[in-house]
């Protein structure tokens, strides 16, 4: 977390160093809701270190390909590869990569009938089998730096939800995943409390955790994302740096849809 | 930091302002209260004057009992009786210990700030009924054996219901769980379970485990009556709770299931530290509204031939040395019943507010 070092240093320093570490291989991943077509051959690796944006209009399908990602919802055929475990049925396997890789959700998820520091330290304790005293040390530390320490002890009901998503993103960041995936993190927030919560999601990009970040956030991608991908009828229609992405879009979809994001 | 902080403007509470507020608020109000408090006022008086001022409290024998009011010294000659059935006077002892140890767990419970109250609590819940099943029947650590026919009365049904409250919840909530269970043969034992117990009226049930069981059972595996009805009354009260403990459960959004496991709790951790917490505090007013049902119940008991305080009180009114002395037993009973129902009401009500945390959705 270093605020001062400009944002595309960054970025340009990780991504040569990177280039070689897949941390996430996804391979011809289908998936179906019954008879619909969820899912249709979804190609992707991810490097240590990289940000990725996925966007694309409602129902295209994001949401369910970064929940395959931690096994929230299951693929059908493929293989998907995360740090080396292949997720299949096997639920051991299924909690190991569970563990590396935080998930910050739409609408918070925070439990309710914990205080912000018990959300924070439920997972070391219970998953990572840390001692509570130092569960709690990291969780202060985690929640300083998402700049609400003062709200430790009070219930997620009587935070904002800016508060509230912050908090989550802590909670995620307690576990000290590798991997941090984000479904419309800010879509659930009133304007003013939505830059609180890119501030701190910018912060983590700069400090070298790799993202999967589905979001509508145009300015955020541009800012952190190594690339942008593209999501339309369940498949993945491009994907490219932010800025071919955006100045220069290959797929006609694409620029469709871009017109109809910026314009508004 | 431009304006100080200022505390909330206080609610004025006077009396006659809240009278005026909610009692005389509107011409019909005035008047339905009015009303209301003459009938209070005229049937009051002579209830007074039944339950104390007319009544008879101490005395010898059943013909002390001369006033117009309640013979309320019918239930002070028998309350032995009503309290231990048969268990023998000089072995009380170990009842008495077992209320005082009973009280000493629970009533703390109502006061904010006893200390060690949750220990307290967690002994209730354990150590009571370890020692309670060595104290109360007897017969080890040279305590002489008291055979079950002999317990009645208070005791009896206490026994019944405590059984019946901590022993029906915890399987109730695997009910609940494996009703819920993605495992066919889980889901389908538990479904026929609950379905089967939750169809028959509690009265078959007991009648089953008194008079069916022995014939089935090969010779010689024959336990006491008791005990069958207690295993009677824990299965058929954990089909209801497991179904009261599955509304909860389906009130708790998927987003919670979603959140623990993305953070790698495993299936139980997942359940007993997110869901459970949860789904149980939004269904204590089922819960306790299921216990209460079956702590009234437990005197159906009566027709397998134990004698719960119900039971005793009904037995020993007919008794020809006591003229009329009907109402005042029945009135023991309800007074009984209606002291721990209350008592029971009144906790989940103190539980719910405690664990209030100001979560809306
Ligand atoms: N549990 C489900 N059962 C059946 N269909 C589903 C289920 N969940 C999602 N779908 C369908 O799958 C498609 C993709 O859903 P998904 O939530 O992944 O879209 P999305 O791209 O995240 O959309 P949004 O931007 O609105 O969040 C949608 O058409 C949706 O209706
Ligand atoms: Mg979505």
């Amino acid at each position: 977390m270093t605020d001062q070092t400009p944002t595309n240093t960054a970025r340009s320093t990780l991504s040569s160093a990177k280039a070689d570490t897949t941390i996430i291989h996804v391979e011809g991943v289908h998936k179906w809701y019954g008879g619909f077509h969820v899912l249709k051959d979804i190609n992707l690796d991810v490097a240590h270190g990289e940000r990725i944006v996925i966007c694309g209009p409602s129902g295209s399908g994001k949401s369910t390909f970064i929940r395959c990602i931690n096994r929230l919802e299951e693929h059908q055929q493929g293989r998907i590869v995360v740090d080396g475990a292949e997720l299949t049925d096997d639920i051991r396997q299924i909690d190991n990569v569970r563990r590396e890789v935080g998930m910050v959700f739409q609408h918070f998820n925070l439990f309710p009938h914990l205080t912000v520091l018990e959300n924070c330290c439920l997972a070391p304790i219970w998953v990572r089998k840390i001692p509570r005293k130092e569960a709690e040390a990291t969780a202060m530390e985690y929640l300083e730096r998402v700049k609400i320490p003062d709200q430790a002890k009070k219930y997620p009901g009587q935070l904002s939800g800016g508060q509230q998503q912050r908090v989550a993103i802590a909670r995620s960041l307690c576990m000290k995943p590798k991997i941090m995936l984000f479904d419309e993190p800010t879509s659930a927030l009133d304007p003013e409390m939505i830059k609180e919560v890119l501030d701190v999601m910018v912060e983590l990009a700069e400090s070298g955790m790799t993202m999967l970040c589905v979001t509508h956030e145009m300015g955020f991608a541009k800012t952190v994302a190594d690339r942008v991908i593209f999501m339309d009828g369940g498949e993945i229609i491009e994907s490219a740096p932010p800025e071919q992405f955006f100045t220069n879009p290959q797929e006609e979809r694409t620029q469709t849809f871009l017109k109809q994001i910026l314009h508004h | 930091m431009n304006q100080p902080t200022v505390s909330p403007p206080k609610a004025p509470v006077a009396p006659i302002q809240w009278m005026r507020n909610n009692l005389f608020n509107t011409w019909y109000n005035s008047l339905l209260t009015l009303a209301v408090g003459y009938l209070l006022v005229t049937s009051a008086a002579p209830l007074l004057n039944w339950v104390f001022l007319d009544a008879t409290f101490s005395g010898e024998s059943p013909s002390d009992c001369v006033g117009e009011g309640a013979c309320w010294l019918f239930i002070n000659q028998r309350l032995n009786f009503f309290i231990y059935g048969f268990y023998p006077e000089d072995q009380q002892w170990r009842i008495n210990l077992m209320f005082g140890l009973l009280a000493l767990s629970f009533i703390p419970q109502f006061i904010e700030g006893f200390p060690a109250r949750r220990w307290l609590g967690i002994f209730g819940m354990t150590g009571l009924p370890i020692l309670g099943y060595i104290l109360i029947p007897g017969g080890s650590f040279g305590l002489e054996s008291v055979p079950s026919h002999r317990w009645g009365g208070l005791m009896l049904t206490l026994i019944l219901a405590y059984v019946g409250i901590f022993a029906a919840l915890p399987i109730g909530i695997l009910l609940a769980l494996g009703r819920r269970s993605h495992m066919p043969v889980i889901r389908g034992f538990c479904v026929v379970f609950i379905e089967v117990w939750r169809a028959v009226p509690l009265i078959t049930v007991l009648f089953m485990a008194s008079v069916m069981l022995p014939l089935f059972l090969p010779e010689g595996m024959n336990f006491e009556k008791l005990l069958r009805a207690l295993i009677g009354i824990t299965l058929w009260q954990s089909a209801y709770m497991a179904e009261v403990v599955r509304g909860g459960l389906q009130a708790i959004p998927r987003g919670q299931y979603e959140a623990a496991s993305a953070l790698g709790l495993g299936y139980w951790k997942k359940m007993g530290l997110i869901i459970l917490p949860q789904a149980l505090k939004l269904v204590i007013p089922g819960i306790v509204n299921t216990f209460i049902a079956l702590f009234k119940d437990t005197t159906l008991v009566l027709i397998i031939g134990l004698f719960d305080v119900l039971g005793a009180v009904q037995s020993t009114v007919t008794d020809p040395a006591w003229q009329n002395v009907a109402i005042e037993g029945y009135v023991f009973v309800a007074f009984c019943f209606w002291v721990f129902c209350f008592g029971m009401s009144r906790y989940s009500q103190n539980l719910e507010r405690k664990l209030d945390t100001g979560h809306r959705t």
